[in-house]
């Protein structure tokens, strides 16, 4: 028996597969939408797997360094380095900020102050305990360059950032030099990481502008109690002590192996009066309550253009199944089965949702990159975007084959 | 209906679903858990290396002098400005005298008054003197008492007495006049040494206690840089070794140095040790103090060691290693690591066979499960 749907789809096969095609583009959209979703949730996980860290210590009654904004004293990581069932600690701090390329990497250029911002590159700047690679909060792996040797002014930027090697950015006052390149290192927002030394951070972060040092050494100095006569130094005592910040974000605490996290961390919640999150507790935080309501957005958009798509290949289906409607008469006239007609339309629409759905793959894994986000395609995703896609062809070609049995076999004689 | 039309239109067909379904494929088998991770791969060195501390500073000076009155006073004038360079001895300004002029006059008089009460004294002594001799003379021939022989005795005593006292009344008040005289002579502000001027604290007019300084001075030629290094990456530093300082002011010429002394004392609070660092030959025009500076120290080069990049390092189950990539897969390495460069070399001191091929940059996170395919590079345009 010859396939009906074959020969039919070989009589226009212009039309079916151009169709496909642009059902295909929608569908790549809407798998793509799906990544987007998976790459949030992936950004939060990738953030946490990427610190290295199994606990964050963070300042009493805060949610974290991502979370919410958290200070230490960055003499904390002593006292829980002494803990039992702690590994390492590692001090870091976070801060999403406008980095500035320098436009060239003459190093006189910069001195002389001529040196212009070529573009701002958005980032999360991570300060890094000194220590070496392996350390907590350091980035896992790299894809270019080496490792930070040097305590100072050195940088590795995730590879979104767009920097390259060798390039001179400015972190607030100081010019720091690429030297190695990451990738997959994002804050929860998104934001490339660009990582520098523990000790410049805290300086970018918690030290203020060269004016407001002034305007607040002359408040100091207008202040009686602060420059008394008779006592020398007093003033520069206090200044000294006022443009100084020893803070830090967040500590990063490796449990020992055999110990338990949560043990670890509500020991440190009860004896040093910090805030202690394990890695489930803030994969919660990130993924339920960061990300909650972007990700209410896209499953809107989601059920939204699924129910575009379902419209879409059912009008298509319909209207083809319209065009030939002679035909299916001229059928109907020579005595085939209804079941027979019913199954070339279905076969059809599934035809049309299998082109769809390959071109819908290739064209969203094609596309992922070129997203300014990042994109995750999980291969269960597109199994489920499958087996959706082909429910949606057997519904929607339902209207279609309603058309065509109600066809009246003289019509193929009549017209 | 012929059978070309159809053949032709079966062929079309073909021809556009068999690509598209050969791209579907490759893109399965390209992304996603099926997709091996590019990684590069580099065989670990025998080679030297030439370990470097690095450090942070700020210029300072050895020697400052902070120049001020000895007692509280008023500023009458300076003589100096800042940046000025003086010699030693050199008078920098002068503290108002108020009084001083007037201090030392009566002093001269209260000099003169105790002079004359000097000369009384040696009158009444001469007098008591003869007194007492007569009055012997005349107790041996017996022409008078013994009683009043002795009170003459006692007179010529008490008149030695007052001599000696107000001898030492008009020492005391010289000494009083040349203390102040030398007050007097401390007014002015001298310069202790050769320096240069760094600071004018005070203007003529305004009150300084003693202790306060006027003028600040510092040692040009004892500018040192205080160099700052974190403890993890301060093990070799030791005096004497070459270092080279990059003014902030000048990146574009490095400064030849060397460590002149490691401070015993650490800072505790920044966990950083402490070194200070002096240029070969001082640049001109000096350097202002406090201009930041970054400090490279050389060690001497170790021996040859198997080298390998610090971008290879991984930490897996809690252990230093690199991924080895075996013909039977990864395999990951624990390390015992030596000392590193400030390139990024780190030498190995065992766990690793020389000659092994090790995972340096990956796309992703390796597991021993990976599947991997080797790249030259996996960032475009990188070295």
């Amino acid at each position: 028996m010859i396939s009906l749907a074959g020969r039919d789809i070989l009589h226009a096969w212009g039309k079916f597969v151009f169709t496909g095609i642009g059902l295909g583009l929608l569908i790549g959209v809407t798998l793509t939408m799906a990544g987007v979703y998976r790459g949030m949730v992936d950004d939060g996980r990738a953030l946490l797997d990427n610190s290295g860290a199994d606990i964050w210590v963070v300042q009493q009654g805060t949610l974290g360094p991502y979370a919410e904004p958290s200070s230490l004293n960055d003499s904390t990581w002593r006292s829980l380095r002494a803990l039992p069932g702690v590994q390492d600690a590692a001090n870091v701090t976070y801060l999403t900020m406008q980095v500035q390329r320098l436009a060239g990497n003459g190093s006189a250029a910069d001195a002389a102050g001529t040196a212009r911002a070529a573009s701002d590159v958005r980032a999360m700047v991570v300060g890094i305990a000194p220590g070496g690679s392996g350390t907590p909060g350091w980035p896992p792996y790299l894809v270019a360059g080496r490792q930070l040797t040097r305590s100072h002014y050195e940088a590795v930027a995730d590879i979104a950032s767009g920097l390259a090697l060798g390039e001179r950015i400015q972190i607030r006052r100081n010019v720091y030099t690429v030297v190695g390149l990451t990738r997959r290192m994002v804050s929860s927002g998104g934001d490339p990481m660009v990582f520098i030394p523990l000790k410049d951070a805290q300086a970018a972060q918690f030290l203020r502008d060269n004016d407001a040092l002034w305007q607040s050494r002359h408040r100091t100095a207008a202040n009686p109690a602060f420059n008394r006569p008779g006592v020398p130094g007093l003033l520069d005592a206090v200044i000294a002590s006022q443009s100084s910040n020893p803070s830090v974000n967040a500590v990063l605490v490796r449990v020992r192996p055999g110990h338990d996290a949560e043990e670890v961390a509500a020991s440190i919640q009860r004896w040093q009066r910090l805030t202690a999150t394990t890695r489930a507790q803030m994969e919660d935080i990130l993924v339920g309550k960061l990300i909650a309501t972007s990700a209410k957005q896209i499953g809107m958009f989601l059920a939204i253009l699924a129910l575009v798509s379902a419209a879409i290949v059912a009008f298509i289906i319909y209207t083809l199944t319209l065009g030939k409607i002679r035909e299916i008469a001229v059928l109907k006239l020579i005595g085939t089965k209804n079941r027979t007609i019913a199954g070339m339309i279905v076969q059809q629409a599934l035809g049309l949702g299998l082109i769809g759905f390959v071109v819908g793959k290739i064209s969203a894994t094609l596309m992922a990159p070129a997203f300014p986000k990042y994109v995750l395609l999980v291969p269960e995703d597109t199994a489920m975007g499958l087996a959706a896609i082909l429910a949606i062809c057997v519904l929607a070609s339902g209207v279609a084959i309603r058309a065509a049995l109600r066809v009246d076999p003289a019509e193929a004689v009549g017209g | 209906m012929s059978r070309l039309p159809l053949q032709r239109r079966t062929l079309a067909l073909l021809a556009v679903v068999l690509p598209l379904l050969a791209l579907f494929i490759y893109v399965v088998l390209r992304s996603g858990p099926l997709a091996p991770v590019a990684v590069t791969v580099a065989t670990a060195e025998q080679r030297s290396i030439t370990p470097a501390l690095f450090g942070i500073g700020t210029v300072e000076a050895r020697t400052t002098y902070h120049v001020g009155p000895t007692v509280s006073g008023r500023v009458l004038r300076l003589s100096v400005e800042v940046g000025d360079r003086v010699t030693a001895g050199q008078v920098l300004g002068e503290m108002d005298a108020v009084d001083f002029d007037e201090r030392l006059r009566a002093q001269a008089a209260a000099v003169q008054r105790a002079q004359a009460a000097l000369k009384d004294a040696q009158a009444r002594q001469q007098q008591a003197q003869t007194q007492a001799t007569r009055y012997a003379e005349l107790l041996a021939v017996r022409a008078t008492s013994e009683e009043i022989a002795t009170a003459r005795q006692q007179d010529l005593a008490s008149a030695n007495a007052a001599l000696a006292g107000s001898q030492a009344e008009v020492a005391r008040l010289r000494a009083e006049q040349e203390a102040l005289r030398t007050q007097r002579g401390q007014l002015r502000l001298r310069a202790p040494a050769d320096a240069l001027v760094t600071a004018r604290l005070a203007e003529p007019g305004s009150t300084v206690v003693p202790g306060q300084a006027v003028v600040d001075l510092v040692d040009p030629n004892s500018l040192w840089v205080n160099v700052r290094f974190d403890q993890t990456s301060a093990a070799g530093l030791a005096a004497g070794l070459p270092a080279q300082v990059l003014l902030r002011s000048d990146v574009g010429a490095p400064l030849a140095a060397r460590v002149l002394r490691v401070e015993p004392l650490a800072d505790a609070v920044t966990e950083e040790t402490l070194a200070k660092v002096v240029l070969a030959s001082l640049p001109t025009p000096l350097p202002p103090l406090g201009t930041l500076a970054e400090v490279t120290i050389h060690l001497p080069e170790l021996a040859a060691a198997p080298t390998i990049p610090n971008a290879a390092l991984r930490r897996v189950d809690g252990k230093m290693g690199v991924w080895e990539l075996g013909a039977d897969g990864l395999r990951f390495a624990p390390l015992v690591l030596g000392q590193a460069d400030l390139d990024g070399q780190v030498q190995v001191h065992s766990g690793l066979a020389e000659g092994a091929r090790i995972v340096v940059y990956s796309e992703k996170e390796l597991t021993a499960r990976s599947n991997t395919h080797v790249v030259d590079r996996i960032v475009k345009g990188a070295p």
